[in-house]
């Protein structure tokens, strides 16, 4: 008798549901191959992360308070960002501390959410997947993943498994693109500079493709990419291993199109 | 108090990143302190064991602060030495006024502090008729040039030896104008020549504190260039100003903190000085000053005990949180406009001077969580920042477009049908006015995105309606 599969539910998170639905149709992919059933709960908006990060503690609560419900039932709860992941992870527990009533199903939720190549590698014990890609790529360690959540070598694993695939670290590649959520469009000029200072490391690198865990720090770094004429890619890190870039352009499309 | 120009930040911010000669001294950040922490912590396993060690000593510290500063106050009081329990700035300068007039000082020297410049003590003794000093190279430097540090443990960091060749120029008077002012060493020489004439003539030397040790009554301060010890020992009077939770319990748990200060600020194992300053000279001590007094200073520290914001309590100003900033390293110090740059002045200055006039500065981050990753002392940074905008938040202090921006959000995203809806119809809205280009280079109402960057348009449709259409292809629909 095999044992059943392990049920997640996927956490699409607000950004990749409008922007870049490939990345949630990757992550269903790899999921499933990693030997998960997915499930999608249609009535998932957002986190709350956006009113969390703002002092609204009462409208991130309004937000998150259908979540811990709608996610109850799965043995897993999976997102393709580790800033969301890292929001329900790490920051609901917070949110909900003083209301007891609350507690032990927000701890529940927190112990069994995962960031999505994290949980690939540590949780389904995936060593590596069959996509194929050929060229350099670099890849970009966002915040929250990275000191929320510890997602560091997972990825680089997973790569380093696709024939043909070549890593080009970057010169820093812990450093914030200067995304910060509202951070960006609030402080306009520090987030300029900061992911000025990014995209003139990517260069640097040779890669023709960047890659990165969350679609924030993606757009944020895309954008600015696209600005400057670069004619590097950019992909969610899923889109590669999910074997999956036919699917989609490159966020910002191709250079000259 | 100093004046802020924190409510002019984005102002200030703006004119950081034009300046090149700033720009050029900020780029020295990550060559000089971030690579030797690194380096320095290589060497010790022990480090994150030190960091929790730390960590409790301070709380343990903060949770029995009353008790400490009381046997504090007994020990240098039995070593024959003055307390003075000070809750604001202007009663602290005015301690320190007294004690110059009541022996009848001319000349103050000073090593550096920064909790002098938190309660604007130069200007205030210098309206005094007294003559100000600062011994610390880097002090000295913004002292001759009129400006406030950019740094708490580099206060001089955005200045290039040009600039200072030039003030030295300018204010050394009676030397050879065409002595060579070009190398470090010959600029330090320099400072050093003048600065003894200085020391010989001291009447009242200020310092301020790394450590009060409650067990001894001692006042502890670490340098590099060994001004401090000078200010102290040379002066007449040594007055050393400490806020209120410089205190730790004994020597042994100094000795414990001083593991993890200096590798978290500069990267070296020990600064070059630690001096233990225990009460005035006694009969038979070689130097040392007549009086020792030490100035208890509270200046919204009490405030924060038993808050969200006590934690910050715990900070030894060992500068690691700005050192590795990606918001610091962008615009230096001076732009946060208050004497606390960096995120540890972004939780602490919003508690001294108040939310209203810092409210920027805890706004001004993305949460990228580097201070907490360096901070010896695990310091929860972005939360107390966080902490900062709830209560901006509360209390309206955030701009009203912002506010109903997100109380409009959170409408949608508590409605799962309208969201859906709404969010089907921007992606749709969005996708076609890149007219397949994939992105937009000018978005009405988001010029905050495009002035900076492009904007990434959506693929065309939410992953939503497609995931639904799939199912339903499928014959089943969740």
């Amino acid at each position: 008798m095999t044992p059943s599969k392990p049920r997640v539910g996927l956490f699409i998170t607000c950004l990749v549901d409008m922007f870049r639905p490939t990345v949630g149709f990757s992550a269903v992919k790899l999921l499933e191959e990693a030997g998960c059933e997915v499930d999608v709960p249609m009535d998932q908006t957002c986190c709350g992360q956006p009113a969390f990060n703002s002092g609204d503690n009462a409208s991130a609560r309004k937000v998150a308070r259908p979540l811990i419900n709608m996610f109850a039932d799965y043995d897993y709860v999976v997102a393709p960002s580790g800033s969301c992941a890292g929001m329900i992870k790490k920051h609901f527990p917070e949110l909900f501390a003083d209301d007891p009533l609350m507690a032990e199903k927000v701890q529940a939720l927190s112990d069994k959410t995962y960031e999505l190549v994290s949980f690939l590698t540590d949780i389904m014990k995936v060593d590596g997947v069959p996509a194929e890609f050929d060229g350099k790529v670099t890849y970009h360690d966002s915040c929250s993943g990275l000191r929320e959540l510890g997602v560091k070598e997972q990825p680089r694993k997973l790569l380093n498994s696709i024939k043909g695939l070549e890593i080009a670290e970057l010169g820093e590649p812990e450093s914030c693109c200067g995304f910060g959520g509202t951070f960006c469009v609030k402080y306009p000029e520090i987030s300029g500079k900061m992911v000025g200072d990014k995209t003139r490391d990517i260069t640097q690198t040779g890669a023709k493709t960047l890659l990165a865990g969350d679609l924030g720090c993606l757009m944020n770094m895309a954008g600015k990419l696209a600005r400057e004429g670069s004619k590097v890619e950019v992909r969610h890190v899923a889109e590669v291993l999910a074997d999956m870039t036919m699917a989609a352009p490159p966020i910002t499309g191709k250079e000259g199109e | 108090m100093n004046v802020s120009t924190s409510p002019k930040f984005k102002e200030n911010v703006h004119d950081a990143l034009r300046d090149e000669s700033l720009q050029r001294a900020l780029g020295r950040l990550k060559s000089g302190f971030q690579v030797n922490r690194a380096n320095a912590i290589s060497k010790m396993p022990e480090f994150e064991a030190l960091r929790d060690q730390a960590r409790d000593i301070k709380n343990h510290t903060l949770e029995n602060l009353d008790h400490y500063l009381l046997k504090f106050e007994e020990n240098v009081k039995a070593n024959g030495g003055h307390v003075h329990w000070c809750a604001d700035a202007a009663e602290a300068r005015e301690v320190v006024a007294k004690i110059c007039r009541d022996k009848d000082a001319k000349s103050v020297l000073k090593g550096k502090s920064m909790i002098s410049e938190e309660i604007g003590l130069n200007d205030f003794l210098e309206k005094q008729d007294l003559k100000v000093v600062e011994t610390d190279l880097g002090e000295y430097i913004i002292q001759l040039r009129h400006e406030p540090p950019s740094h708490i443990i580099a206060p001089a960091i955005h200045v290039h030896k040009e600039q200072v060749a030039e003030s030295f120029r300018e204010t050394h008077k009676g030397r050879d104008p065409n002595r060579s002012l070009v190398e470090p060493r010959e600029l330090l020489d320099e400072a050093r020549d003048v600065m003894r004439e200085h020391f010989f003539a001291a009447d009242v030397g200020i310092t301020g504190a790394n450590f009060l040790i409650a067990e001894t009554g001692s006042s502890v301060i670490v340098t590099n260039e060994g001004n401090g010890d000078l200010t102290q020992t040379l002066s007449r009077v040594h007055i050393a100003i400490a806020s209120l939770e410089k205190v730790v319990p004994t020597l042994e748990d100094a000795s414990s903190i001083l593991r993890v200060l200096a590798r978290s600020a500069t990267g070296q194992e020990m600064s070059s000085y630690t001096t233990f300053s225990t009460g005035p000279r006694r009969s038979d001590d070689l130097d040392g000053p007549e009086e020792y007094h030490v100035i208890l200073l509270d200046n919204g520290r009490s405030n924060m005990l038993g808050t969200e914001f006590q934690d910050m309590l715990r900070c030894i100003r060992c500068a690691a949180c700005m050192n590795h900033c990606p918001v610091y390293g962008a615009v230096g110090g001076h732009a946060y406009g208050w004497v606390y740059p960096g995120p540890m002045g972004s939780v602490l200055s919003p508690s001294l001077i108040g939310v209203d006039e810092a409210g920027h500065l805890p706004n001004a981050s993305t949460f990228c969580g580097k201070c907490e990753e360096v901070c010896p002392m695990r310091i929860p940074l972005p939360k107390m920042m966080r902490h900062w905008r709830e209560r901006e938040f509360e209390k309206h202090l955030s701009p009203a477009s912002f506010r109903y921006g997100i109380k409009t959000w959170a409408f949608f995203a508590s409605k799962p049908k309208l969201y859906r809806t709404v969010t089907g119809i921007a992606s749709k809205v969005l996708s076609k006015m890149s007219r397949g280009k994939g992105r937009i280079a000018k978005l009405p109402l988001a010029g905050g995105w495009t002035d900076m960057r492009d904007f990434p348009a959506p693929e065309g449709k939410t992953f939503k309606q497609l995931w639904a259409e799939k199912q339903s292809g499928k014959g089943g629909s969740k």
